[in-house]
């Protein structure tokens, strides 16, 4: 017996969710490679210089936001299912919002995708920030309003699971994953607040025609009070895996339930107040909140470094199950020859990586050097695009089996998929870490100019140029990899009655957490108010000149 | 509640690591003075009047004994002044930029440097700053404006405070 005989109906759904996500990874990193080649100038061929913006667009939102969020909904829908012991409450209700979130993505891909078409007079070259007053076709701004809609709503379902589940169990702690999933879910419907407004009150009107001209600044505001959150919204489905699922597959058990649940607690808090780290350059945010800003954002270093250490001794722990001894030896022990293990490891050691790029970014005045500089798309490509993607495709590894009741095909090319993507994201992210620092810019088609050269304070341009374009290919054949791997299993795995899905509890267990860590109702009040300290005046003094004014007339890419 | 001696510890070290990342910063702005944009009083200006404002004439003027200001428009696809012919300076002067846009974002980012700043169609970026060497620096727009994003450049050109005299200067009198 594995999940998918016991909750075939969640299994389904989950799965459902996986295909959407795993399209959108496919074509997404496609895109990818596109770029790592067009912009080191390695191969011009594929596309030309303007279409690189609409392909850059389809990249971002790809893989930010549709894969994650497809991801998220599938592996949460398992979490939750299989910690509270029952199926979705009403599955009409369940595949209303996967149809809702499948049909805007579907609606923003089409305007994503209209403008590599030559002659339609559809496209959205806006990238995934879609800052206005450039301004695409108005499918996309709705399709990705309906994605955001589609998200309330599936954690609207696994609240109604809680909520079931709580009435007959009335006295006990919430199951782990049922508490991870529900804190994200709580942060998000916070922080989503933002995009929803500046997507219904502001752009969707605007796209329409409906008002002409449109005052840049709020849109912008609102979208990064989102913004900065939405790292979090990826970021915390990894999470989820790594403290339930990792010790389970170095062989051990999770440290302490009590400190996963206050890292959850943080990341509620601390995630959305922090948005104006991205307007560090910004001239109308007064340096007041930019400071607070630099203090809560490294404050919430705070929960990745207990997540750190929370995360390693679990891997301990397991590794000495298994054998392991000594001071460091024991790393030796874990089970390196795992795929799903491996790939959670390398994404947990990229993942430290990427945070101390983050925290240079957080450091307001350190960031003006590297701000808007490919620094930072390195830096995310490390986070969203090693530690979440990397901890996606390896715990599908150890997922899919239990949704589909057949065993993982190709278990060495499972195994080397991982180590393929590290090598090729160390090659790529490092390099552009450095040309950040000589001020090559990031989003840009043709990053070199006419009227002056780089200085690199570090190795040479000509070197990371070819790191970066190397780099992306590997990666594209880790992807490559990770799709046969997939898709053999999924429809030519052999049938197993046997597939493992115990998780085992942790060694300092829910019975020694306080109460108070599930008291939902005490920590989104806390949420909200440190929102609207951080929040209520710069946004007041934005909407006191017009909502619209002072407003500059739409230029459509 | 029971947390393990070696977590406790991890975390106090996590709160040192902290305080000291905050510390950095605080330092960089009293001692260094490496000041950010948001520091000068914000300005809104209607973008689509421009034209009646010191925006009109782009350019360098001089209010004081080695002071100037320096009023751009970054438009897609070049900064004015600075695309076609280089903004000349004067080394070690205090510089004060004004930028607006009266199109859509852009991003003003001298490479290399801190110089970093995003332009808001409807807001004035302001900095101040000094450049302590004669040299070349180029100007990046570095938030994407549109199809030809990535032509958007311009280059600012320090010169010896000798060789820096009013034909650089643009007269905003007239």
């Amino acid at each position: 017996m594995t999940f998918v005989d016991r909750y075939p109906n969640a299994a389904r759904v989950a799965k459902a969710n996986l295909i959407v996500a795993f399209a959108a990874l496919g074509i997404g990193g496609l895109f990818g490679t596109v770029q790592a080649l067009h912009r080191t100038d390695v191969f011009r061929g594929f596309i030309t210089s303007v279409q690189y913006y609409d392909v850059l667009t389809g990249h971002g939102v790809l893989l930010a936001l549709v894969f994650t969020t497809f991801f998220l909904a599938g592996i949460y829908t398992w979490g939750v299912t299989r910690t509270l012991e029952r199926e979705p409450e009403n599955l009409t209700f369940t595949w209303s919002w996967f149809w809702m979130m499948t049909i805007g993505t579907v609606m923003a891909a089409v305007a994503i995708l209209g403008g590599l078409v030559p002659g339609s007079s559809i496209s959205a070259a806006v990238l995934y920030t879609f800052y206005p007053p450039l301004q695409g076709h108005p499918l996309f701004y709705i399709g990705a309003t309906l994605l955001v809609v589609g998200s309330w709503l599936a954690g609207w379902d696994w609240f109604k699971s809680y909520w079931s589940w709580r009435a007959e169990h009335p006295d006990e702690s919430i199951p782990l994953q049922t508490y991870m999933t529900l804190f994200t879910m709580l942060m998000w419907y916070l922080s989503s607040i933002g995009i929803a407004l500046e997507m219904v009150v502001l752009l969707i009107p605007w796209s329409l025609g409906f008002v002409q001209n449109i005052d840049p600044i709020l849109p912008r505001t609102l979208f990064w009070y989102t913004g900065h959150a939405i790292v979090y919204f990826w970021l915390l489905p990894a999470y989820f895996v790594w403290y339930s699922i990792l010790p389970k597959l170095s062989g051990g058990r999770l440290f302490s339930d009590a400190l996963t649940r206050i890292v959850f607690i943080f990341f509620l808090l601390l995630s959305t107040p922090i948005g104006f780290h991205h307007q560090y350059a910004d001239p109308e945010i007064a340096i007041g909140y930019k400071m607070w800003a630099v203090v809560a954002t490294l404050f919430i270093v705070l929960p990745s470094l207990i997540t750190a250490f929370t995360v390693i001794s679990s891997m301990e722990h397991g590794a000495r199950q298994r054998g392991g001894s000594g001071y460091f030896s024991w790393m030796g022990a874990l089970p390196w020859n795992r795929p799903a293990f491996v790939g959670c490891a390398l994404a947990g050691i990229m993942f430290a990586a990427g945070g101390f790029s983050g925290i240079i970014n957080a450091s307001l005045n350190i960031d003006m050097l590297i701000h808007n500089t490919i620094w930072v798309p390195g830096h995310f490509h490390l986070t969203v695009g090693t530690a979440v993607a990397l901890t996606f495709m390896a715990v599908t590894y150890w997922l899919l089996p239990q949704l589909t009741g057949r065993e993982l095909k190709y278990n060495k090319m499972a195994l080397a998929q991982p180590y393929t993507w590290f090598i090729g994201m160390t090659l790529m992210s490092n390099a552009m870490h450095r040309e950040g620092l000589a001020g090559v810019p990031r989003r840009t088609a043709e990053p070199e100019y006419t009227g002056f050269a780089y200085e690199a304070p570090f190795g040479t341009m000509a070197e990371m140029k070819w790191q970066i374009a190397i780099g992306g290919v590997i990666l594209f054949v880790s992807l490559v990899m990770f799709f046969v791997v997939i898709v053999a299993s999924w429809r030519n795995g052999e049938k197993s009655g046997t597939i493992d899905d115990y998780l085992p509890p942790a060694l300092s267990g829910p019975e020694q957490s306080p109460k108070i860590l599930d008291n939902m109702k005490l920590w989104m009040g806390i949420a909200i108010l440190l929102c609207i300290l951080a929040y209520t005046l710069p946004l007041a003094e934005m909407v006191m000149d017009g909502l619209f004014y002072p407003g500059a007339p739409p230029s459509p890419v | 509640m029971h947390i393990h001696r070696f977590e406790k510890i991890w975390i106090g070290l996590s709160l040192f690591l902290i305080a000291c990342f905050i510390g950095i910063v605080m330092y960089g702005f009293a001692v260094l003075d490496l000041k950010v944009p948001g520091i000068e009083e914000s300005e809104t200006v209607d973008p689509l009047t421009l034209h009646e404002t010191e925006f009109a004439m782009p350019g360098t003027r001089q209010v004081g004994d080695n002071k100037y200001e320096v009023y751009m428009v970054a438009r897609q696809f070049l900064f004015m002044p600075g695309t076609g012919q280089p903004l000349v300076l004067p080394e070690g002067a205090e510089v004060k930029f004004h930028v607006t846009s009266p199109d859509v974002l852009h991003g003003l980012h001298l490479a290399g440097t801190n110089v970093n700043v995003t332009v808001v169609p409807g807001q004035v970026s302001k900095f101040t700053t000094r450049f302590s060497e004669p040299g070349e620096y180029g100007m990046i727009c570095h938030e994407y404006c549109g199809p030809a994003h990535h032509t958007m450049e311009g280059l600012i050109k320090v010169v010896p405070k000798s060789e820096f005299d009013s034909q650089y200067l643009v007269d905003a009198s007239r």
